[in-house]
């Protein structure tokens, strides 16, 4: 888009063209998706959250359509991390992309274990950060969540931090099923965290009527979509204000929750979300991403606004 | 790396006819883009409600028919089964829908001459006929089976070439033999000398036909209905527990890595009640597995 300014400030001297990110687990690991556009076009590419060892995710069914949104329960289905340097990072860097590499673990040992083999990999290069999926509630483990707690979160960070260089910034996702976002933020960047991700999906469920029992296999599911983006601007408006009041460190946050079009992606960054991904909207329209950010430029170039990162919390000043 | 997988189009396609079709609605669509690339047993997955619409997933269905030569059109069948299909089948003439397609692997073409036997479940049938045509223009005799709960619920029965056998069935006998499509495949299968069979249609209707190839040395390739909500391989709701090559079950994606499977390589014994378990060998499954 001409004359506008899209570049999106995501820390540690990591600049991205345009704003716009797939989110984790709605993407796949890039080769779908490049065949409906080229995903170097986008501002990175956030890979589904990979495990030390692969697995083979749930039963079905593990998704229900909701108003506005949808419930999932797919388990990490995933190759693992060895597989994934090998064969999925290799391709992601060919393409020209910059991944954004989403890892999970069930324990905070295999979180370092996961991010030490992926900074060992050949291409590491084409990792523009990674995110620490702290928040799946997907990760069966007697219903706790890393994210829900700050200590777990905090040691999470600490762990995979030793194992990281300085230069590839470390975004914690946060979940949004918490009394106080605040203070798990506050402790994920205590931990070592540069960034955050918010926000991941909200535990739900569905009763299949005629059955008698729950609709996805795994029972409960993570509630994504449209739906949810009030919660997400609610999140990243507390966190960026805490900011912003000095309560806790400044630092960026990638704002993600329902986006849908380029108005939705500005209304998280007014919030304070210094980049935003599109998940959801991807399975109703697989060129969504791409979209948004065209909508985006659009916007701000009608608006007269020359920088999208002039935006960033500006809902704030007022 | 050197895979590089065909571009997938998505268009907003003009509705060129909706026709009621006993139980159906057969729905015709201008997509050339698709029409010209697509192959039998590709199927398209269409964006309900427009661009603000609530419902968020897209529904998929198999092609019918396309006219790449004529009008570029695209012809799909729909079962009006929800709000979505709903939306669809009351889709009238010149109104536009998005489309992706074309999507998933084809039918592949039997490895040795002969006869194959054709199996239609419901309106499983849709791509069978088209299917029919490209077998017999590579000089293999078809012999269609067509079964439904009832007779209302077939599919084709009528759209079925003069020189092709055909069998028809009906749970409840108001058409055709009553019974079950794989009641008269063991007598088929040996009349015919058939070595490949296609079946598209519920999944109890292909585990019953798989069982009745592989007690006669066929090979039988199904076109399988697991519900997805992307169509594009992103997001890993309609797995399959499925046996690779190697031997070892992966949870498999149907959009992408189907929706035709060899139906030997299913592991059929998981799936039951609408319910798909892990099978405790499958790679990655997690211990304890139900």
């Amino acid at each position: 888009m001409t004359g506008v300014d899209l570049t999106a400030d995501l820390g540690r001297g990591v600049l991205l063209p345009n704003p716009v990110l797939t989110a984790s687990g709605c993407a796949a690991n890039g080769k779908e998706l490049h065949r409906v556009r080229d995903i170097a076009e986008l501002g990175a590419f956030v890979t589904k959250s990979v495990k030390r060892e692969p697995q083979s995710g749930r039963g079905t069914p593990r998704m229900a359509e909701t108003p506005s949104g949808m419930l999932n329960s797919i388990g990490l289905q995933g190759p693992g991390i060895d597989a994934f340097v090998t064969h999925d990072l290799p391709w992601l860097a060919a393409v020209g992309a910059r991944a954004v590499v989403s890892i999970a673990g069930a324990s905070s040992q295999e979180f370092a274990e996961v991010a030490q083999a992926l900074v060992q990999a050949p291409d590491i290069a084409a990792v523009a950060a990674i995110e620490v999926n702290i928040s799946c509630p997907n990760v069966a483990n007697r219903g706790l969540v890393f994210a829900c707690d700050p200590g777990s979160s905090s040691e999470v960070l600490r762990l995979v931090a030793a194992q990281v260089p300085e230069s590839i910034p470390l975004f914690a996702k946060l979940s949004p099923d918490v009394t106080d976002i605040v203070s798990i933020a506050a402790a994920a960047l205590e931990g070592g965290a540069h960034g955050l991700t918010m926000i991941n999906t909200l535990l739900g469920m569905h009763i299949d009527i005629d059955a008698r029992r729950p609709h996805l296999f795994g029972g409960t599911g993570g509630l994504s979509g449209p739906a949810i983006r009030p919660v997400a601007v609610r999140a990243i408006w507390q966190v960026h204000a805490a900011m912003l009041a000095g309560r806790i460190p400044r630092a960026p946050i990638i704002g993600v929750g329902g986006v849908r079009t380029g108005l939705d992606a500005l209304e998280l960054t007014l919030a304070g979300a210094s980049a935003v991904q599109v998940g959801t909207a991807i399975f109703n329209d697989p060129s969504a991403p791409w979209r948004v950010a065209h909508e985006l430029a659009s916007w701000l170039q009608s608006h007269g606004v020359n920088r999208y990162r002039d935006l960033v919390g500006a809902a704030h000043e007022s | 790396m050197s895979e590089v997988p065909a571009p997938i189009a998505q268009v907003s396609a003009t509705v060129l006819a909706n026709r009621r079709v006993g139980a159906y609605h057969q729905i015709t669509l201008d997509a050339a883009e698709i029409a010209v690339a697509a192959r039998p047993g590709q199927f398209v997955a269409l964006a309900v409600g427009g661009s603000t619409s609530s419902l968020l997933l897209r529904r998929s269905f198999s092609i019918h028919r396309t006219r790449p030569e004529t009008d570029g059109s695209v012809e799909i069948v729909v079962a009006d089964a929800g709000p979505g299909t709903h939306w669809i089948t009351a889709l009238a003439p010149q109104a536009q829908v998005d489309m992706l397609g074309p999507l998933g692997r084809g039918f592949p073409l039997p490895a040795s001459p002969g006869a194959a036997v054709l199996i239609g479940g419901g309106y499983g049938s849709a791509p069978m006929l088209w299917l029919a045509d490209v077998l017999r223009g590579n000089g293999i005799e078809v012999h269609h089976i067509l079964g439904a709960a009832t007779a209302d619920r077939l599919f084709g029965v009528d759209l079925v070439a003069p020189e092709d056998g055909l069998i028809v069935t009906t749970d409840d006998g108001s058409q055709g033999q009553r019974g079950r499509v794989t009641d008269p495949l063991t007598e088929l299968l040996h009349r015919t000398g058939a070595a490949t069979i296609y079946a598209c249609g519920p999944m109890p209707m292909l585990a019953a036909v798989t069982g009745v190839a592989q007690a006669h040395g066929a090979t039988a390739y199904v076109a399988v209905e697991e519900a997805m909500a992307c169509g594009i391989g992103v997001c890993m709701t309609c797995v399959l527990p499925v046996r690779g090559g190697d031997g070892i079950t992966r949870m498999t994606r149907s959009c992408t890595d189907g929706p035709i499977f060899e139906g030997g390589s299913v592991r059929w014994e998981a799936i039951a009640n609408g319910r798909v378990a892990v099978p405790s060998d499958a790679l990655g499954a997690p211990a304890g597995t139900r």
